[in-house]
């Protein structure tokens, strides 16, 4: 669901690429013009692609925003007036990110935005931010290894997703020997390189870890589901964890359906995959593989439920499902709202300083907080794929675990902390006590 | 022997299944154990099944049945637990008596892995001996599987009374894995066991081996040879695999290309646009199903056949329309063709994503089109197989029709000879319109058959689009059977190189020996001659 196929159209369909912006800008114009706010409104801007192959996943965040600012305007609004959501279209192209980013903060002088999916949309977006100084809330997980001044990850970073479900299958499952399989890019390949080198410090050997990656949109799986087969039958208990991205999953799973590999054989754990990829799919044959989330839409709690029925209620949609980064938003947005009450001022720098310490409830019962590396507290599920589509919850973490920006597994980051309120640096390093400064 | 006690009753469960029903349940642990599924914890639910499994009580295979089928139904309340069984009948699990209904509070014992391992070893003992022969195959495979060392008596009483053959072998299939795994197994045992894995040959075989642990000498010496001589022949089996897998990727490639050497092989039309007609294709194969579904349920099996007449009919009549409003009006000035038929595929997927949303639409697989055989050491799957029949299928009528029909015969003298067969009297304008019709209802019937495989999205064409054109123009431009030889040459040479290189490396290195290939023979592997060519 992140990062879908480009690889195919990037170089050889690049006219493609623009024809798709000239389309985006047109609309954007078109939008534009048509909404001239008055100034008793707060202006909050909306990044996410509502068009091309990100569409698939960005468009719910686009209405959990919208929802939320409805929802937030009932109430009264924020510090007496009321929120106007400026959507604009990214169309899943990653340099008109960082375009539609500049528009919205110089020309729509929105006080915050809400927005991005794959790591490259926010790494084209961050110099805007920077420069601009601005505020972006970014709500999906991620490979971390970053922390900057003017962005809030409500999303999970990697040990607060993939180190507590490898724990899980070391665990409970007493599995002994791994495959990391995985889309060719950025998240995967650095969330891959973190487990493996925890792996190792656990003990396990080099022989017992496969890797393997695999380009975006890859349909044909019959000879990587046959190896992880041969990789499995080596008499040790086998996972398989799998940062496949978007599309590809759906082949990946119908492969492991056909070829008769069981979740009770060798179950996989997915970083990707929540209701909404499996709204695509036939789960029967999928019953016990494994998702690790920090919100499954089948939790059961009074947050959870109000959200889920008022939700259905926006959309009309009795069935319309919720994810992972949708709660990331909702927490985010809440901690949005309650730093702008408190400094009573939408002023960057005023909201950046008081984001820190911001405490919301999350939607699975618990308190979410905002750390000075600008990163959230949130609490790891493990997840049973069920025969409805949704998931059994089968272990959580006993407390939220707060999100390191920098990984203590990585050689290059584990003496890097983020601090934005003592330090006032986002790789500052624990051994030499220095900021290393701009350009992590 | 108690074994052979246990064994019996369990048979007279499966046998006299109400009469087990009515039977008065044992008190103590039994009890003790059901009331454990109350507690909704995961350990208490294994320590109850293995409690159950060897109670010897008639009420252990239902219990342990609806528990794996989600059945099993506890009240965390009253502590009481269900069966309800698959009339809609119910039981208290305990007792065994007959109950009217099961309170609203129960709920489905919950599973994870590591009890659906425990859930298998159980009801494989316990069904050792079910009157029905798939039963007992499938319970004896899921003790091979689990080869725990409890499960060795009733094997044994299993394997004396067996009669089938298939039956019996995996019978002493599953004792030899108990008897690897025995510590207290004697030395000749082990070394029969070894020679018993050694004749299965396959990779669960090899596991085993592999993963036996400290054995005598002799066993291990054994052992590594079984585990060689294993090794080897998987070595040629993955040959044959491989060359499967080529046979099927090349058949999906052929399939996604077959339109497109109509359009642009036989018509010279750079078709951008070909992508979206495989994904119209599958989309009305997702219409046919939602209609099905909602109104004729039992029609689902036949699904894919009734979408294969409605997607060519679609889609081709989307090609006539595009040919008519905008193809006609391009002939001879390829660049233009090349944008105005990208803009169209941008429309198009917009269209579709307006009118069915941006996410993933559940395309569903019919009963034969789902799951695998075995041949040899080799699994094959069924929706991989039926496709590339289809795809062969597909090929041979187009082929046919080309050559033997009037359409056909017009389609070829237009192409070769446009203004010759206009002279001869043929309306070249209504050829062209049913040509690129032909290519783009294929497209369509492509699409019926990868959204068997592939995600239902408006993404869908893009993915086809450039191995499409890559296939026609490896295979020859203009020809047919260039585009056949072309699709499986790729797909076999990808496969070969893909467990080698890996799947990224792999698709990469095709691309560039492509690239040198049409260095080398710029026309493809079968160049058309003659004066069709200047033309």
């Amino acid at each position: 669901m992140f990062n879908k196929s480009t690889h195919d159209t990037a170089a050889s369909f690049s006219r493609r690429g623009v024809l798709a912006a000239t389309a985006g800008l047109m609309l954007g114009l078109a939008s534009l013009t048509g909404a001239k706010a008055a100034d008793d409104t707060i202006k909050v801007g909306v990044l996410h692609s509502l068009s091309g192959t990100m569409a698939i996943s960005e468009t719910t965040l686009k209405d959990t925003i919208l929802f939320l600012i409805d929802e937030q305007n009932k109430k009264g609004g924020v510090l007496g007036k009321k929120l106007e959501a400026v959507v604009v279209d990214p169309a899943s192209n990653w340099p008109l990110f960082a375009e539609k980013a500049r528009e919205l903060i110089t020309k729509d002088k929105v006080s915050v935005v809400f927005g991005c999916w794959t790591s490259v949309s926010r790494k084209s977006v961050l110099p805007v931010f920077k420069e601009l100084n601005s505020i972006l809330f970014y709500p999906v997980q991620y490979e971390g290894e970053e922390s900057e001044r003017n962005v809030f990850y409500t999303g999970a970073a990697p040990n607060q997703q993939a180190i507590p479900a490898v724990d899980y299958l070391m665990k409970e499952e007493k599995v002994k020997r791994w495959v990391l399989a995985g889309t060719d890019y950025v998240y995967p390949r650095t969330t891959n390189k973190i487990l493996e080198a925890y792996l190792k410090s656990k003990g396990v050997a080099q022989e017992d870890i496969m890797i393997n990656y695999t380009p975006f949109g890859h349909s044909d799986w019959q000879t990587i589901v046959a190896d992880i087969k041969k990789f499995g039958s080596a008499g040790k208990k086998t996972a398989v964890v799998s940062t496949i991205n978007g599309d590809a999953n759906v082949p990946f799973y119908k492969e492991l359906g056909n070829q008769g590999i069981k979740a009770k054989d060798i179950p996989v754990v997915a970083f990707s995959v929540g209701e909404e990829e499996l709204a695509g799919i036939d789960t029967k044959p999928l019953v016990g593989h494994l998702a690790a989330w920090n919100y499954f839409q089948s939790i059961k709690s009074p947050e959870n439920e109000k959200f889920i029925k008022a939700w259905q209620a926006y959309t009309k949609n009795p069935k319309r499902v919720t994810n992972d980064p949708m709660e990331a938003h909702v927490i985010g947005f809440d901690m949005w709202v309650k730093a702008v009450e408190k400094v009573k001022s939408t002023d960057p720098d005023k909201v950046i300083d008081a984001l820190p310490g911001i405490e919301a409830k999350n939607l699975t019962g618990g308190t979410s907080k905002m750390l000075p590396n600008h990163h959230i507290t949130k609490p790891v599920f493990i997840g049973e794929i069920k025969a409805n589509g949704q998931f059994d919850v089968v272990w959580k973490t006993p407390s939220l675990v707060p999100g390191d920006a920098w990984s203590k597994e990585l050689d290059g980051s584990k003496d890097l902390i983020g601090d934005w309120v003592g330090k006032k640096c986002g790789n500052f390093n624990t051994k030499t006590n220095k900021c290393l400064g701009s350009g992590s | 022997m108690p074994a052979h006690l246990s064994a019996r009753l369990c048979s007279l469960a499966l046998s006299l299944f109400l009469i087990a029903f009515a039977l008065p349940a044992f008190a103590g642990p039994f009890e003790d154990a059901v009331a454990k599924f109350a507690n909704d914890d995961f350990s208490d639910t294994e320590e109850a099944i293995g409690v159950i499994a060897s109670s010897g009580s008639k009420l252990a295979f239902p219990i342990i049945n609806a528990l794996q089928d989600g059945r099993l139904m506890a009240d965390p309340d009253s502590k009481k637990v269900y069966v309800t069984g698959t009339d809609g009948k119910s039981i208290d699990a305990a007792t065994g008596e007959a109950v009217a209904s099961v309170p609203d509070s129960a709920s489905a014992v919950r599973l994870n892995n590591r009890l659906r391992r425990s859930v298998d070893a159980a009801l494989g003992s316990l069904t050792l001996q079910s009157p029905d022969v798939g039963a007992r195959l499938q319970a004896a495979q899921s003790v091979f599987k689990s080869h725990e060392e409890t499960a060795l008596e009733a094997v044994d009483a299993a394997l004396a009374k067996e009669a089938n053959r298939s039956v019996k072998a995996a019978l002493g299939e599953a004792r030899a894995a108990i008897l690897l795994f025995k510590s207290d197994a004697t030395e000749v045992e082990k070394l029969e066991a070894v020679a018993i894995l050694k004749a299965r040959g396959d990779q669960d075989a090899l596991a085993l081996l592999t993963g036996m642990g400290d054995q005598p000498a002799s066993v291990t010496k054994a052992a590594a040879s079984a585990i060689g001589s294993i090794q080897n022949s998987l070595a040629v089996w993955s040959m044959v695999q491989n060359a499967w897998y080529g046979l099927s990727l090349g058949s999906v490639l052929l399939l996604a290309a077959i339109g497109l050497a109509i359009t642009f092989g036989v018509m010279g039309v750079i078709n951008m646009a070909h992508g979206e007609m495989v994904m119209i294709g599958a989309y009305t194969t997702f219409v046919v199903q939602e209609v099905i579904r909602t109104r004729y349920p039992g029609l689902f099996d036949y699904s894919l056949l009734i979408a294969v007449p409605l997607a060519f009919l679609v889609a081709g009549a989307i090609g006539v329309l595009i040919e008519r409003s905008i193809i006609r009006f391009l002939y001879g000035r390829p660049l233009e063709t090349l944008l105005a038929t990208w803009g169209l595929s941008l429309v198009l997927q917009q269209a579709v994503r307006t009118m069915f949303g941006p996410t993933n639409r559940e395309v569903g697989n019919p009963s034969w089109m789902s799951g695998a055989f075995e041949l040899g050491q080799i699994t094959i799957t069924y929706n991989r197989l039926w496709i590339l029949l289809f795809t062969l299928a597909v090929f041979a009528i187009l082929l046919a029709m080309l050559r033997y029909t009037a359409l056909g015969l017009e389609m070829r003298a237009v192409t070769q000879n446009r203004r010759m067969a206009a002279s001869m009297g043929i309306a070249t304008s209504r050829v062209d319109a049913l040509t690129f019709g032909l290519g783009s209802g294929i497209a369509g019937i492509a699409g019926v058959a990868l959204s068997q495989i592939d995600n239902v999205s408006p993404n869908l064409g893009q993915s086809y689009i450039i191995d499409s054109f890559m296939v026609v123009v490896f295979g020859g431009v203009g020809n047919l059977w260039g585009t056949l030889v072309g699709a499986f040459t790729l797909g076999i040479a990808n496969k070969f190189l893909e467990p080698v290189a890996g799947a990224v490396l792999g698709k990469i290195a095709i691309l560039v020996l492509i690239i040198l290939f049409i260095q080398k023979r710029p026309r493809g592997l079968f160049a058309l001659k003659g004066r069709a060519v200047e033309a």
